[in-house]
């Protein structure tokens, strides 16, 4: 398992296949299931030109850690990689990966889905927009789960 | 006798306090924790808070030494 904050862009395709070729034996997994979340250029009807990301150092990682130990006594998985950006961020670079091996899709699929929504709901991270006319913080996140015919928020 | 109290995100703006040390005295609740470090805001109802990096509800059981941390909902990922 690696779970990493990280203040610098990265490629999170490329982040995927270096953890995938390091860390995980070929033909152990037989699925992968990734996340990942891009900065979009637009929120809430307004431009966003730039972010900037805060975290409480610590206990993000604190946190991060408790939610993937979660996740392997739910499913059966054999690897979790989480690798979150903070601080400056521009339109179109990525903000998170998570990526879970197992042997079976339903494992993978499930965990992935545990993390990042556990991540978006109470991990602490806070986002700050940089729009037209000044800086906004973004006040909560939507709910990614959907009830039954009805549309999730992204 | 002192715990550390940490403000972040929104918060720490309005209360204009990133991180303060407030003189510890036993059974403080966290609105006497808030009024301590001197926050310029009332504590909002939405408030979230992590004890020595936890998250807390309700009551709570101080002691010395203690990292109690104010931060709004949560919005990474």
């Amino acid at each position: 398992m690696r779970i990493e904050i990280r203040q610098t862009v990265f490629d999170p395709y490329a982040e995927i296949a270096v953890h995938e070729r390091s860390a995980r034996k070929p033909g152990q997994s037989g699925a992968t299931a990734c996340f990942i979340g891009t900065m979009r250029d637009f929120n809430d009807g307004s431009a966003v030109e730039a972010m900037t990301l805060e975290h409480y150092p610590g206990m993000t990682e604190k946190h991060l850690a408790d939610i993937c130990a979660q996740a392997a006594g739910r499913w059966s998985l054999h690897d979790v990689l989480v690798l979150h950006r903070v601080g400056d961020i521009a339109p179109g670079e990525a903000i998170v990966v998570v990526a879970v091996w197992s042997a079976h899709r339903n494992d993978a699929q499930e965990a992935c889905r545990f993390i990042i929504e556990d991540l978006k709901s109470r991990a602490p991270f806070w986002k700050q927009e940089d729009i037209a006319g000044g800086k906004r913080w973004v006040s909560n996140n939507t709910s990614g789960y959907a009830a039954p015919g009805r549309k999730a928020g992204s | 006798m002192s715990i550390k109290v940490k403000f972040f995100a929104r918060l720490r703006e309005d209360a204009g306090i990133g991180e303060r040390d407030v003189p510890f005295q036993a059974g403080m609740s966290l609105p006497e924790v808030w009024r301590g470090a001197g926050a310029r805001c009332d504590m909002p109802a939405n408030v979230l808070v992590a004890i020595n990096m936890e998250y807390t509800r309700g009551a709570v059981m101080l002691k010395d030494g203690d990292e109690v941390a104010f931060f709004p909902p949560v919005t990474g990922g």
